[in-house]
């Protein structure tokens, strides 16, 4: 009953605000929805794990362990929104406030999903949704990048619809049913027909892996993370990320049970190596502030997949990073959304000095870097190391050695960055813009409450927490 | 009856090529609507006894691929007032060339995959990979956003050919779902071309290139 509230709730507010008359207040229903979400995440959260026998969706050991970290997300960025769209309020609200709603839901929905197809029908639509949220500033910019997502975004879902098809298909030639739920098709683990799986398993990972925004499908990810507004930046890092990782992961699971899973580990290590590197080194070279938080996403997606092929200890460590991750963006987008608003400008060229301009946003936003660069107290610096235990637990020298030589890489391109725009004497353009930028309350305290939760995350993770990451690894782990 | 499918299965082949061979927007758009109403057919087919969920199946994929959608991009040809030649980043004479490679490639890979023996005489595999590597080939090869989509479309089309391997087991639910996110994606991406419209002044993707590192 409650997981199905998770879905509705954010649907019929979506509704409710686009049917809304009032323009100035139709923003307020994004923090009631929120409150109310989150309200019921932690209520189910709190409760007993519940069976994952449900034909459709259902709030199974993975979805406990990642849905909640996506509805305190949202509750932040909405109550950002709320002053967002008041400080943006010569653009119309009744689209982007009805898509962030909708959203919402179709994360919930894509999270707990039981079934492949519904899975598959879930990301799509989610993927569409954030269409008109990226195009909010509507700018040409803005609609390049958009057309860029569509395209790629579109193409890698499809690809994901044919391996969808080919795992059915594994399924029906094992004198299966052909039946599409996660359970059904674990159960029958080996009788499917290994070529079929294979076959699965590449396109799956091509499809999602364009969502996660692995390398090298990556390359929608720093346009529209560039172009997209802040909340929406965060939400698109935190949250559709999410839910393409644990699509990777519950295919994982069935792909495992056919007896693959050397297969699948291989790959994930290779792709999420590779992506952590790549990553690395663009975010070396980019100059603008805000494509950098997409590189330093890529490189998060990465440090997910590499948790991912490291067996129990690795996944249970991989889903914290999740919320690690997840929060950082939180807090890196929207205070590099009021850096922006405050500089007029997004790379290390036009922007300087912005301790002056914005010295609380800024502070975050080095306190996010920090963070998001694996630098204790915070809670990535704790997953991190609990994936590098678990590589050298595992006897994998090699890959903890690129692991960590790809972290201090994107440590310094990080670092070079920011501490570029932090630093020094703000540029003219910037200081003729005069005290119009006023850091209030509604923008600072969201993205405040991120670093906090993240700070709490690692230096007190709470034990209901640690549970379901584990219970969710050891649910991915043993096959039925 | 396997035998009027591979019938239809070698004309949506056929289609393909024609395809990547036009030189023109109109006929490219005709040739994507064609191939929806070609495989919109296939699953009465396939099925032999109607049932009123599958009969709406077929009805909607032939209306949808086959008119609806044609019609919303022969508006934006209209609307846009793009001229109506092709723009080929790809050659047509390798674009076709590699369009054949391919779809002799996936009738070789569709004999290596194990196929249940009530499958194995009919064409879907190869038409479905086909038609997928032939979509991949106009997405990437051609300029111009129609042609994007209509590339997005054949791509669409070849999973549509291999879901119907699966009609029967999965549910129709599943299907319906997918045919109308297909529906929502071209409609909101002619929106969006709508407005790279206004705001480049037009519709070759080519001009998309202020975003790079």
């Amino acid at each position: 009953m409650m997981e199905t509230a998770l879905i509705a709730i954010p649907l019929l507010a979506a509704m409710t605000a686009f049917a809304w008359p009032a323009e100035r207040s139709r923003r307020w229903l994004l923090p009631v929805t929120g409150i109310l979400h989150a309200a019921f995440t932690l209520a189910l959260l709190a409760a007993r794990p519940g069976s994952s026998a449900a034909v459709w969706f259902g709030f199974d050991p993975l979805a406990r362990a990642v849905l909640p970290m996506v509805s305190l997300l949202f509750l932040v960025c909405a109550a950002y929104s709320a002053t967002y769209l008041d400080l943006r309020n010569e653009r119309r609200n009744r689209v982007f406030v009805a898509a962030l709603l909708a959203l919402l839901g179709l994360l919930s929905l894509a999270l707990q999903a039981q079934n492949l197809g519904l899975l598959w029908v879930a990301a799509e639509a989610a993927t569409l949704t954030t269409v008109p949220l990226l195009h909010f500033n509507r700018t040409a910019r803005a609609f390049e990048a958009t057309w860029k997502y569509l395209l790629l975004g579109s193409t890698g879902i499809a690809l994901s619809l044919l391996g969808s098809f080919c795992l059915s298909y594994a399924s029906l030639y094992g004198s299966g049913s052909g039946d599409l739920t996660f359970a059904g098709l674990a159960a029958r683990g080996a009788s499917l027909s290994r070529p079929w799986v294979v076959a699965a398993w590449v396109l799956l990972l091509a499809g999602y892996g364009t969502k996660m925004g692995l390398a090298p499908m990556h390359t929608w990810k720093p346009d529209a993370y560039g172009e997209a507004p802040g909340v929406v930046g965060a939400l698109m890092a935190g949250g559709l990320t999410t839910v393409a990782f644990v699509a990777v992961l519950r295919v994982k699971r069935v792909v495992d049970a056919a007896g693959e899973a050397a297969m699948t580990e291989r790959t994930l290590l290779t792709i999420g190596l590779f992506s952590m590197f790549v990553a690395a080194l663009f975010l070396l070279g980019t100059r603008d502030f805000k494509r950098m938080l997409a590189y330093s996403s890529i490189e998060q997606m990465g440090i997910l997949s590499v948790g991912a092929a490291l067996g129990t200890a690795g996944l249970a460590a991989a889903l914290f990073h999740v919320w690690n991750n997840g929060l950082a963006k939180g807090a890196l987008f929207l205070s590099a959304g009021n850096i922006r608003r405050a500089a007029g400008g997004r790379t290390m060229d036009e922007v300087a000095g912005m301790t002056w301009r914005t010295p609380v946003s800024t502070r975050m936003f080095v306190a996010g870097t920090l963070a998001i660069t694996a630098l204790p107290p915070f809670g990535p610096f704790f997953s991190v190391v609990a994936i590098l235990r678990a590589s050298l637990e595992g006897h994998h020298e090699v890959i903890a050695a690129v692991f960590l030589g790809s972290l201090l890489l994107a440590f310094l391109g990080l670092t070079r960055l920011v501490f570029a725009i932090v630093d020094g004497r703000p540029r003219a353009g910037a200081r003729s813009l005069g005290n119009k930028f006023r850091e209030t309350p509604g923008i600072i305290i969201p993205p405040l409450v991120c670093l906090a939760l993240l700070l709490w995350l690692g230096l007190s993770t709470p034990s209901v927490l640690r549970d379901s990451w584990s219970a969710a690894a050891q649910f991915l782990a043993i096959t039925p | 009856m396997t035998d009027w499918m591979n019938l239809l299965i070698g004309f949506a082949m056929g289609l393909n090529l024609l395809a990547l061979a036009s030189s023109r927007l109109p006929s490219i758009i005709r040739t994507a609507a064609a191939q929806g109403i070609v495989i919109g057919t296939l699953p009465l087919l396939i099925e032999p006894e109607l049932r009123a969920l599958l009969l709406l199946v077929a009805v909607a994929t032939v209306v949808i691929k086959g008119f609806v959608i044609p019609a919303l991009l022969f508006r934006a040809l209209r609307a846009a007032n793009i001229d109506r030649e092709v723009q080929p980043l790809m050659g047509f004479t390798v674009s076709l060339l590699l369009g054949a490679g391919a779809s002799i490639g996936a009738v070789v890979l569709g004999r290596l995959l194990p196929m249940r023996p009530e499958d194995a005489q009919v064409l879907l595999v190869p038409g479905a990979l086909a038609t997928v590597a032939c979509g991949f080939l106009m997405l990437i090869g051609r300029a111009k956003a129609i042609t994007q989509v209509c590339g997005y479309l054949m791509l669409e089309n070849g999973i549509y050919l291999f879901g119907l391997l699966l009609l029967g087991s999965v549910p129709l639910l599943v299907e319906a779902g997918i045919l109308l996110d297909v529906t929502v994606a071209v409609f909101v991406i002619g929106v969006v071309m709508d407005h790279i419209q206004r705001e480049f002044d037009s519709l070759d993707t080519r001009k998309l290139t202020v975003l790079r590192e």
